[in-house]
C-alpha cells in the first residue's frame, strides 16, 4: 500500500457562539496521512491551533465508529463529506488528494442553530422524539421472544428504519430543512411493530405537531434525504409517515 | 399541493384530449374539417352547465394550487437564513424537483397569456361564429393566435416548463399521499415520466403544426 502524505487546504466556519457573526478561516495542514479520519486530520490542525495559543475548532464527535449520529460536518456541500453511507467519523483522508482545498461548514437550518464553529443544537430531534417517538410498556418480567409474532418483512422494515442514528444530515442536505427522513424513520419502525400499536395515531400526529413547531420545513420528495444519510433510510418511509398521518387524522379518537 | 395537482392532471387530460380533434384536419384524417370536430368539440364544453360549474372547480384549484405553491415556497425558503457555500446541488436530487416553484412560477406565466389568448375573448367578448353554426371558431382563433413566431416560442416554453413540473408532480403527489408499495411507486413513476413526456408533447405540437400550416 502507498504510503504518501498531504497537504491540504481547508475553509472552516468559525462562530464564537450562537449569536456572533461567523466567517471562513482558512488554514493549511501538512503531513496528513491517507489512513487518518477526517476527524482525526481535525484534531491534528487542533493540536497545532492549541500548540499555537489560538483557540481550537469546536466540533462533535463520540464514537468515531459511525453508530452516535454525533458527528456533523458538511464537507464540500455534502453532509459527512464525499463517501456514500458513511459517517464524517468513518471518512477517510484517502477520499481527497494533495493539494485540495476542503470547505467545511456546519449543518444549516435555523431549527439547528450553531452554538460554536460547526457544533449545532440538535435538541429539536430530541424534543421530536420525546413527543411521541416511544412506546409505553410496564416493566416487569421480561417477555419470551417468540411471544409477539412479527412478520419477516416487517421485522425487517422495522430495523432498516431503526438504523436511524438521529445525526441530522437529512435535515442539512433538504432545501427545505425539513426532518421528515428522521421523523417518518421513528414512526416507521414503531409503527411496523405489534409493540407500537397502542400508540401508532397519537404518536404520528403529536410528533409532526412538535417538528412543525420546531421549525423544519416540510417534505416534497427532492429526496436529497435519502442520497446522504449515512445510514441509507428510505424515503419511502416518509411515504409511510404520509399515510400514517392521513389515517390518523382522519380516524383519531380525540 | 398534491390534491390540487392530481386534480389539474386529470384536467389535463381533458385538455388535451379535446384539444387534440384539431389534428383531425391532417391530411391523413380529414382534410376538409377545417376544425369542426374542434369547434363541436369546444362548444360542447362551453355549452353544458355540468361543465361550466366544473370550471369553476377548475379555477378554484389552480388558484388553491397556486396560493398553497407559494405559501409552501416561502415557509421552506424561511427554514434555512443562513445558506452554505458549496451547495450540494445536484449530487443529491434532480434540479427540476428542487425549482418546482420556480416552474410553477414560469407556467403562471403562461396560463396568464394561455387565458387572454382563448377563454377571456371566448367567454367575454364573443368571438367569431362559425358560419351557419351559433358556436365559437375557436380554430380560427388558433389559426390566428399561432401566426406569431414569439407566441409559438412562448407556448412551446411553456410546454417544456409543464413537462419537467409533470415531471417531478406527479409521482411527488402519490408518495405526499401515502403510497409506498414498491410495486406502484415504480408504476407511478414509469407513468408519470410516460405523462411528463406525452401530454406536453401534444401540447407543443398544436402551435407548431398551426404555425406550419400542417392544419388549418
Amino acid at each position: 500500500m502507498d504510503h504518501h502524505t498531504m497537504s491540504l487546504t481547508l475553509q472552516v466556519w468559525r462562530q464564537q457562539n450562537a449569536n456572533a457573526r461567523g466567517k471562513f478561516v482558512t488554514y493549511k495542514v501538512d503531513d496528513i496521512s491517507p489512513e487518518m479520519s477526517f476527524l482525526e486530520m481535525f484534531d491534528v490542525l487542533n493540536e497545532k491551533l492549541v500548540n499555537e495559543g489560538s483557540e481550537p475548532i469546536a466540533f462533535d464527535h463520540d464514537c468515531r465508529e459511525g453508530i452516535c449520529g454525533s458527528c456533523s460536518m458538511h464537507i464540500n456541500g455534502r453532509p459527512h463529506g464525499p463517501w456514500a453511507a458513511t459517517t464524517v467519523c468513518q471518512l477517510h483522508m484517502r477520499a481527497f488528494h494533495d493539494g485540495d482545498t476542503i470547505v467545511v461548514e456546519p449543518w444549516r437550518a435555523n431549527a439547528f442553530p450553531v452554538v460554536k464553529d460547526l457544533v449545532v443544537d440538535r435538541s429539536a430531534f430530541d424534543r421530536i422524539i420525546q413527543a411521541g417517538g416511544y412506546i409505553s410498556v410496564n416493566t416487569g418480567n421480561a417477555v419470551d421472544a417468540n411471544a409477539t409474532p412479527i412478520e419477516k418483512t416487517h421485522a425487517d422494515a422495522a430495523f432498516a428504519a431503526a438504523a436511524c442514528i438521529g445525526c441530522g444530515a437529512c435535515v442539512a442536505a433538504c432545501k427545505n430543512s425539513s426532518a421528515m427522513l428522521f421523523m417518518s424513520a421513528k414512526v416507521a419502525h414503531l409503527s411496523l411493530l405489534p409493540q407500537g400499536a397502542p400508540e401508532r395515531k397519537s404518536r404520528v400526529l403529536d410528533m409532526v405537531a412538535q417538528m412543525d413547531k420546531e421549525g423544519f420545513g416540510s417534505c416534497t420528495f427532492t429526496e436529497a434525504c435519502e442520497a446522504v444519510c449515512p445510514k441509507e433510510i428510505s424515503v419511502t418511509n416518509i411515504s409511510r409517515l404520509n399515510a400514517e398521518y392521513l389515517v390518523a387524522g382522519l380516524t383519531v379518537d380525540k | 399541493m398534491a390534491f390540487t395537482g392530481l386534480f389539474l392532471i386529470s384536467f389535463l387530460v381533458v385538455h388535451a384530449g379535446l384539444n387534440a380533434c384539431i389534428f383531425n384536419d391532417l391530411p391523413v384524417f380529414d382534410e376538409n374539417d377545417n376544425g369542426d370536430m374542434f369547434n363541436r368539440a369546444a362548444h360542447f364544453m362551453g355549452s353544458s352547465y355540468v361543465i361550466r360549474i366544473m370550471e369553476i372547480g377548475l379555477f378554484a384549484g389552480i388558484i388553491l394550487h397556486i396560493v398553497q405553491g407559494f405559501a409552501l415556497e416561502a415557509k421552506n425558503r424561511s427554514r434555512r437564513s443562513v445558506g452554505y457555500k458549496v451547495n450540494l446541488g445536484n449530487r443529491g436530487s434532480k434540479w427540476y424537483s428542487r425549482s418546482m416553484g420556480l416552474l410553477g412560477t414560469l407556467l403562471l406565466l403562461f396560463l396568464i397569456m394561455h387565458v387572454a389568448h382563448f377563454w377571456v375573448p371566448s367567454r367575454f367578448n364573443g368571438l367569431e361564429e362559425v358560419e351557419g353554426k351559433n358556436y365559437h371558431n375557436l380554430f380560427q382563433r388558433m389559426v390566428d393566435v399561432f401566426q406569431s413566431p414569439l407566441v409559438v416560442i412562448l407556448y412551446v416554453l411553456g410546454c417544456i416548463s409543464l413537462a419537467y413540473h409533470l415531471l417531478h408532480g406527479f409521482q411527488s403527489a402519490f408518495r405526499t399521499l401515502g403510497l409506498q408499495n414498491k410495486r406502484y411507486i415504480v408504476l407511478v413513476q414509469g407513468l408519470g415520466t410516460a405523462f411528463s413526456i406525452v401530454v406536453p408533447f401534444v401540447f407543443a405540437l398544436m402551435p407548431i403544426a398551426f404555425y406550419f400550416k400542417w392544419i388549418g
